[in-house]
């Protein structure tokens, strides 16, 4: 049984506390949803999680109930593309991950037809918009088929069609039976895709709860006026 | 002068002996300098770019100023280690191409190292989180970077030959402008103006500005087609 579990996590820059003695239990299975206005943390929340940054103290420990650390991924939230084609970002992201060149091509290329990309295999990332990018680093987070996925307010730079087109493979990769952690300042999106709602402002969590909940009755002064649109 | 030009041009029409003797050894001798400063500088500075380690800022500017390095100072110092006294002196390669090779070797490997570091940094600061997600090592992000770069990289190494072959002091130092042997372009000119032929010199000079022109015009196509294909 997977479980993510931080402990009084505190993450401090340029003498600020950025993420303030926060402690969180992760378990596979439903989606968890990382709410909070801009600035409150979630991106350094997020990074923590998946070991780009280190807690100043506190500690986050992983347990996948033996055998070593799961896979975890992440998806940023301005996808990065090497010059390179579609199905070749694809096939290093695999070949970083270990996986033998014999199979790299064909995993490459199912993680892209699920991602409705497979037309673009051979076009160059760079060139591809905003939305399709961000489809092909999912594309790319899903190929290395994670036992957790960390994304980063994924739509935060993109129209209403691309945003629907990523919450569909989102959704998709939470249904395939990866664990999705997401953060996102939109409420929208959090009722669209969130089984659970953690609350942070000010680095701190201040409230975790069952999405039907969270949004019908914030127990939280601070979400309770994040939800009436009054950012704190 | 204009009886200088057309016998200039007369001799570039005849495709002259001498003058291509001298061009050829000129390209030769630069671009094995380009080849060696490539093959050096590229790594040095994707390296540099990618590496945390002590003295690194130390480094940068070092390679920063050895940009500058007056080619005659460069010159001066392969000849004191190539002389028959210094410490390369047994080699025996004084006064001959590979003499010149190593001079402009020397001459643009900073160039191509410093210019490498600031473009594959820059490269870095974009893709290092993504890539260190990806489980990527230095040593492994930094030769990816280096592919990633390599449309901007072929300019900088085209740099790097457009200033070997347009240098004289360093080449006309340590290969002495034997006629035959060690002459190029550039000292070729200094040589034939000083003794007044103006009609090789000019012929010789209007191969160089070609030359050049052709590079930059390469240097800057490559780039152009490489946005357009690869944004
Ligand atoms: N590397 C850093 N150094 C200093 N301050 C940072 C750094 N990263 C983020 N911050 C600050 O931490 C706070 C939270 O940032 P972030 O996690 O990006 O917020 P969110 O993703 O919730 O919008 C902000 O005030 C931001 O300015
Ligand atoms: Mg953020």
């Amino acid at each position: 049984m997977l479980a993510l579990a931080l402990e009084r996590v505190a993450y401090t820059a340029n003498g600020q506390r950025i993420i303030d003695d926060l402690s969180a239990e992760f378990t596979a299975g439903e989606r968890s949803v990382i709410l909070g206005a801009n600035g409150a943390g979630k991106s350094v929340l997020l990074r923590l999680c998946h070991g780009l940054l280190q807690p100043t103290s506190g500690t986050i420990r992983w347990n996948s109930g033996g055998s070593g650390k799961p896979r975890d991924a992440m998806v940023f939230q301005r996808p990065v593309m090497l010059r390179r084609s579609v199905l070749h970002n694809l096939t290093y992201a695999l070949a970083l991950a270990g996986v033998p060149w014999r199979e790299r091509k064909a995993r490459a290329r199912t993680a892209l037809a699920k991602a409705g990309l497979e037309a673009l295999a051979k076009r160059s990332a760079r060139v591809l918009s905003g939305g399709e990018q961000q489809r092909l680093a999912l594309a790319r987070a899903w190929a290395l088929e994670p036992t957790v996925l960390f994304l980063d307010e994924p739509t935060a730079n993109l129209d209403p069609v691309a945003t629907r087109e990523v919450e569909a493979i989102i959704q998709a990769i939470h249904s395939a039976g990866t664990k999705v952690i997401m953060t996102t300042h939109n409420l929208g999106q959090a009722r669209r895709l969130g089984d659970e709602i953690l609350f942070i402002a000010r680095g701190r969590l201040i409230e975790r709860a069952p999405a039907d909940v969270f949004f019908r009755a914030p127990a939280s002064v601070d979400a309770a006026a994040f939800l009436r649109g009054e950012l704190p | 002068m204009s009886e200088a030009i057309v016998r200039a041009l007369g001799l570039l029409a005849a495709f002259d002996r001498t003058l291509l003797e001298i061009a050829g050894l000129s390209l030769r001798v630069s671009l094995s300098a380009v080849l060696i400063a490539a093959l050096l500088g590229l790594p040095l500075g994707a390296a540099i770019a990618v590496g945390r380690f002590p003295g690194r800022q130390a480094a940068i500017v070092v390679l920063n100023a050895f940009m500058g390095l007056p080619p005659v100072v460069v010159g001066l110092i392969v000849y004191l280690a190539l002389s028959r006294a210094g410490p390369l002196g047994p080699l025996g390669i004084l006064f001959t191409p590979r003499a010149m090779v190593i001079a402009q070797a020397l001459l643009i490997v900073p160039i191509v190292a410093a210019l490498t570091r600031q473009i594959v940094e820059d490269a870095w600061r974009e893709h290092r989180e993504q890539l260190v997600s990806l489980g990527a090592s230095a040593g492994r992000a930094a030769l990816s970077l280096l592919w990633d770069t390599r449309f901007s990289l072929t300019t900088v190494v085209l740099a790097g030959f457009g200033r070997a072959s347009a240098e004289v002091g360093a080449v006309m130092i340590v290969g002495g402008n034997i006629d035959g042997v060690t002459r190029v372009m550039t000292t070729a000119i200094a040589l034939e103006t000083s003794k007044g032929d103006l009609p090789l010199a000019l012929a010789l000079g209007l191969v160089l500005i070609t030359l050049v022109m052709l590079l930059n015009a390469s240097a800057y196509f490559i780039a152009e087609a490489a946005r357009r294909r690869y944004g």
